[in-house]
């Protein structure tokens, strides 16, 4: 009933660039963030020589415009890329003007939030509990699995949600990157753009414009939620 | 069987230099002032911090020798920590972090049921941390270091962060868990009223150094330390119920190679106990006196008599056949009496100026 008057909402191509924007957050978030956790663990709690120089490349999506960002990476992953070459060669995977590559591109943008929210939190972890784990006989990976990553979790989760939602709107290195193919790389943004491009296409763009700030709203929100309630759950 | 512990380290404020053996099982109470430098000797013992040099030994087994290059991370220590914040995990519940230290070991003496009937924390087990009062954590905190089977257990300063009452409340715990347990303790303290009750020996450290070590009658009987010219100074004498004279309502103690009555203590004949005797309450005679209320008239030899200029007062110490007692008087009474070392003499003591521990 409600996927009919959804229908009634949206076109059928409409639903589709919404879903991708949706599949293309989650790979995103969901591939980022692990990467995102282990870097801002070597960032906190290691000291060696290159680490300002790593600490700046992990942060330069952020300060970079997005185009320069996706057309770095057009030459690193492009089909002549040293990177892309390798990934071709060797997995037959080429990411240029594909999903993958949206997903890589969003990825690439959202990491520098994942990374520097997962390394607020871990660095308000009690190293004191840490400490105490220790003596109770737990080595370094039960720690971060049973210790740090629980009590930085509330950073963590907030941090991931903020990175779906800022997904959902990533545009200039998608386009660079990935470019504009409806059902393929055509994320909402996008799909705007492409509306606004065509002759009446204002209606079209207003309707997933209210989708996408529907979208991040409820990001928003939904981060602010689980945040308080995981503080309550530590104890906080 | 024995804890021996040396260890050097250079803190941008202080030299650290530190060696002292005492015996195990039983606690030995790490006494001095902050900065002193007992922390550093509990945080090397569990391995939190590594020393220049340092070895250290408990009951033979080499826990770290900077010497020859060993040095055991914590997690392969089993030594359990109490620290003075308890720090317990406040994303579990009480009975998840009992069990946490319990969970990577394999299965010991120390049993479950046992701890929490022991430490009385039946009832807080489905509580989480963060709703406990200040005793509480700490009992928890004493619970999960036991559970995880430790083979020594370290104790920085447990009872510093609770008021008079809570301290109360534990301090029985305690002394229960001490005779319970046949384990080597090391206990941080800066509180004399802790270390009379818990301590079998005795470090004092003041500044980096050691002191003074060995067992508790002996150290803290004796009047050269600046521990026998603190206000609360006194000597530690550990004894054995002789007699319970219920009509007279007085029970006999025998300890340190003399006899002390005490008022009457619920405890069966041949059950062991420690007394503290104040230095002030002490006072000395070379005759007996006749025709006094008080019943200890206990016979022994100056052994030492320091000065102490603060306080206009002296501190006599008196040999007993085993440990001894300490004297708080005016120098004027030391001329009266021509006491010096070596001289007999009568150490008078009410019976209710003794405190039974």
């Amino acid at each position: 009933m409600a996927l009919r008057s959804n229908r009634l909402l949206l076109s059928l191509d409409e639903w589709e660039a919404v879903r991708l924007t949706l599949v293309v957050a989650a790979r995103a978030v969901g591939f980022g963030l692990p990467v995102a956790i282990l870097m801002a663990w070597v960032l906190t709690r290691y000291r060696f020589v290159g680490r300002p120089v790593l600490n700046a490349l992990v942060h330069l999506p952020m300060v970079l415009p997005p185009v320069v960002t996706g057309w770095l990476l057009l030459i690193l992953f492009g089909v002549r890329g040293p990177i892309g070459i390798l990934l071709h060669d060797w997995f037959g995977i080429r990411l240029v003007f594909t999903t993958a590559g949206a997903t890589l591109a969003c990825a690439v943008m959202t990491f520098p939030i994942m990374v520097r929210s997962v390394r607020l939190s871990l660095e308000a972890v009690d190293g004191g509990l840490e400490q105490a784990a220790r003596t109770l006989g737990a080595g370094w990976f039960d720690r971060l699995i049973n210790i740090t990553l629980p009590l930085a979790s509330p950073g963590i989760l907030v941090g991931a949600i903020v990175a779906y939602a800022t997904c959902l709107g990533e545009f200039g290195a998608v386009i660079t990157f990935a470019a504009s193919i409806p059902g393929q790389t055509q994320t909402l943004p996008l799909a705007i753009y492409a509306a606004l491009q065509v002759p009446g296409g204002e209606a079209k763009a207003a309707e997933l414009s209210m989708v996408s700030l529907t979208l991040a709203l409820a990001g928003l929100l939904l981060s602010e939620w689980i945040g308080r309630r995981l503080n309550t759950v530590l104890g906080r | 069987m024995s804890i021996s512990v040396t260890l050097r380290h250079r803190f941008p404020a202080i030299r650290m230099d530190i060696a002292f053996e005492v015996a195990s099982p039983g606690v030995t109470v790490l006494f001095g002032p902050s900065g002193s430098g007992k922390s550093t000797i509990i945080n090397a013992a569990a391995g939190l911090l590594r020393p220049d040099i340092g070895v250290i030994e408990i009951d033979g087994r080499v826990l770290a020798d900077t010497r020859s290059g060993v040095w055991l991370p914590p997690e392969r220590r089993r030594a359990g920590m109490v620290f003075q914040d308890s720090r317990l995990f406040p994303h579990m519940s009480v009975a998840t972090n009992l069990r946490f230290g319990m969970r990577r070991v394999a299965p010991g003496a120390i049993h479950f049921d046992d701890v929490v009937s022991l430490l009385g924390i039946g009832a807080l087990l489905d509580r989480r941390p963060h709703t406990l009062s200040g005793g509480e954590r700490q009992r928890v905190a004493i619970g999960r270091a036991l559970l995880a089977q430790p083979r020594l257990l370290l104790m920085d300063e447990p009872l510093a962060s609770l008021d008079a009452a809570r301290k109360a409340e534990i301090l029985p715990y305690l002394t229960r868990l001490k005779t319970a347990l046949k384990l080597p303790i090391l206990y941080v303290t800066h509180a004399m009223d802790e270390a009379a009750q818990l301590a079998d020996s005795m470090v004092l450290l003041d500044a980096g150094q050691v002191v003074a070590f060995g067992p508790v009658s002996e150290v803290a009987s004796r009047a050269d330390l600046a521990l026998a010219r603190r206000d609360d100074a006194g000597a530690v004498v550990i004894c054995a119920v002789v007699e319970n004279d219920v009509g007279r309502t007085l029970t006999r103690l025998q300890g340190g190679g003399a006899t002390f009555w005490v008022p009457l203590l619920d405890l069966p004949v041949g059950a062991a106990c420690r007394i503290r005797v104040p230095a002030r309450e002490v006072i000395l005679a070379s005759r007996p006196p006749d025709a006094i209320s008080l019943h200890n008239i206990v016979p022994g030899i100056v052994r030492r008599i320091a000065e102490d200029s603060v306080r206009r007062s002296v501190v006599v110490e008196i040999g007993l056949p085993e440990g001894g007692l300490l004297s708080r008087v005016t120098p004027d009474a030391v001329v009266r009496l021509g006491l010096s070392p070596g001289s007999p003499v009568l150490a008078l003591i009410k019976s209710t100026s003794i405190e039974v521990l």
